[in-house]
């Protein structure tokens, strides 16, 4: 590929998050001469999304926005910022965007990083005034916020054992919150981590006063004199002061669909967030794609995808040779727990178990013998040697990686010959 | 309030001032090259990574159990480096010199 001549050229970004934000920065450091605009329905300035579950909840009047970027480096980097302003269709032969105030804006590459909306499912008897909210944007927090005031005893329920789900759990009952967790399947976090991991955070839940019901299906809300009612399919109820959907997401698609792009299960992008579009990109949470390391489809929702998808995006734009080919990691606070993960554990057939204290352990998911993923809770040292051993790709002792006297640096299997100096840097 | 002097890759130094929150937040919101905080500042990404200069090194103090086990992951750690979103601001800090690892 050539280098791109860009200084007459404009790049539109849809969506200003950790993704769109990134990406635009990115673009400028790899040397785009031209326009450069992101545009967002979110009024806010660019904040990081992680904390609102977090500190940016439980500090209720105190608690400020964590921007991305602060303000005056877009004007310093040149970048226009077009908040809270939708964009509604894209014009792929004109290569036009129309927004929701009756503009259109032309570009030469566009950048798709529209994100993920919370779903909220359709429970019978649910209505709008319902004090029952869902968790994206600070300004979902800020409707939490409101509900909760001053009553800080009310009884929250949380539905859906996720990791937004158990965030907020944990967040609300350390306000004071009396939290009960509805969770469908028969364990929590059943999408995202294995098995012992679910129990560990269960059993983490409970000991701090969190009540969890599984496998209950929400059915029914209805208004009762005191609050609402949530009635499941076995039949129990729960009473609730407040409710909180945490059941997932769906792809903020409907742009690309309507542009014509390939949509089943993400906006789908090759090597370098390209979309079958030459002009068009997609980083981020929308995207699905192929993952080399664990040979199939993938569509991540994390910040590590976001920043990573967005340097890739804006160097292949810029006429580089680029291919996306990140390991995924992700981290989750709960409590004074610290969960990170690296890799991708799905598909396991052997789980080894590091324990070095009932708080402090790994788990090291195996696959024929080759590591996949390493879940670590407050094991810092885990996390960095799973992320090594990731990366070399070097086969493994599962039998060393569980022993407590080996140390991090010396998993690597060795023939037997070389078995005295097992010692290896990698 | 702290002045708090930043050396960048390109070798500029530039000195900005805060008195609330960490280091890092006071580089992004200055906009300091090389310093990214993409997980928001709880220790989970190590693009925050500084060298502090050695004679303000008993100001900042020494790396926490994590924050070292995560420079592992960083390029060109040594003892005196820091995940600066783990440094807090305060008066204590003023004066010092970090310069942004590469």
């Amino acid at each position: 590929m050539e280098a791109l001549e860009t200084s007459k050229l404009t790049c539109v970004v849809v969506g200003a998050s950790h993704a769109g934000v990134n990406f635009a920065f990115a673009l400028r450091k790899e040397g785009w001469q031209g326009q450069l605009i992101l545009i967002d329905a979110d009024p806010d300035l660019p904040y990081h999304r992680p904390p609102l579950s977090k500190t940016y909840l439980s500090q209720m009047e105190e608690s400020s926005l964590s921007y991305l970027k602060a303000e005056e480096t877009y004007a310093r980097e040149n970048i226009q910022l077009n908040l809270g302003r939708r964009v509604l269709s894209i014009d792929r032969e004109a290569r036009t965007i129309q927004l929701d105030d009756g503009t259109e804006q032309a570009y030469d590459k566009l950048v798709l990083a529209t994100g993920a909306s919370a779903w909220v499912p359709e429970v019978a008897g649910l209505e709008a005034d319902m004090p029952v909210f869902s968790l994206r944007n600070a300004g979902d927090v800020r409707r939490i916020q409101v509900q909760i005031g001053k009553k800080t005893d009310q009884r929250a329920v949380i539905v859906g054992g996720g990791f937004i789900g158990l965030e907020l759990a944990a967040s609300l009952q350390n306000m004071g919150l009396r939290v009960t967790v509805l969770e469908r399947e028969e364990r929590v976090l059943s999408r995202v981590t294995a098995p012992d991991l679910s129990h560990y955070f269960q059993k983490l839940h409970q000991s701090n006063g969190v009540e969890i019901l599984l496998n209950q299906e929400l059915t029914r809300i209805q208004k009762t004199e005191t609050g609402l009612l949530l009635k499941t399919k076995d039949g129990r109820g729960v009473e609730a002061d407040l409710v909180v959907f945490g059941v997932g997401i769906r792809v903020n698609a409907q742009l690309a669909q309507q542009a014509g792009l390939d949509v089943s299960g993400g906006i789908a992008v090759d090597t370098s967030c390209r979309t079958e579009d030459d002009d068009i990109y997609a980083i981020g949470d929308c995207t699905l794609h192929f993952n080399r390391h664990y040979q199939r489809y993938l569509r991540l929702e994390s910040v590590q995808n976001a920043v990573d998808q967005a340097k890739v995006a804006a160097a292949a734009i810029l006429g580089k040779d680029v291919a996306y080919d990140a390991i995924p990691w992700f981290w989750s606070d709960q409590y004074d727990v610290k969960l990170q993960m690296v890799g991708l554990s799905q598909g396991f057939d052997r789980c080894v178990l590091r324990s070095e204290a009932e708080h402090s352990f790994s788990l090291w998911y195996f696959k024929a013998g080759q590591l996949l993923a390493v879940d670590a809770v407050n094991a810092a040292k885990a996390y960095v040697w799973g992320t090594k051993y990731l990366k070399s790709q070097a086969p493994l002792d599962p039998v060393k990686v569980g022993d407590l006297a080996v140390d991090y640096n010396s998993f690597l299997l060795l023939p037997e010959s070389q078995a005295n100096n097992s010692q290896i840097e990698v | 309030m702290a002045k708090i002097t930043f050396i960048t890759a390109d070798g500029s130094s530039r000195a900005v001032e805060g008195h609330t929150g960490s280091v890092m937040e006071l580089a992004v919101s200055h906009g300091i090259p090389g310093i990214d905080g993409d997980c928001g500042g709880v220790c989970s990404c190590a693009t925050c990574h500084v060298h502090v200069a050695p004679e303000d090194l008993d100001k900042t103090g020494q790396a926490s159990e994590i924050e070292k086990d995560m420079l592992e992951l960083a390029d060109g750690a040594d003892e005196f480096s820091r995940l600066c979103c783990q440094i807090s601001l305060s008066e204590d800090l003023d004066g010092i010199q970090l310069r942004v690892a590469k």
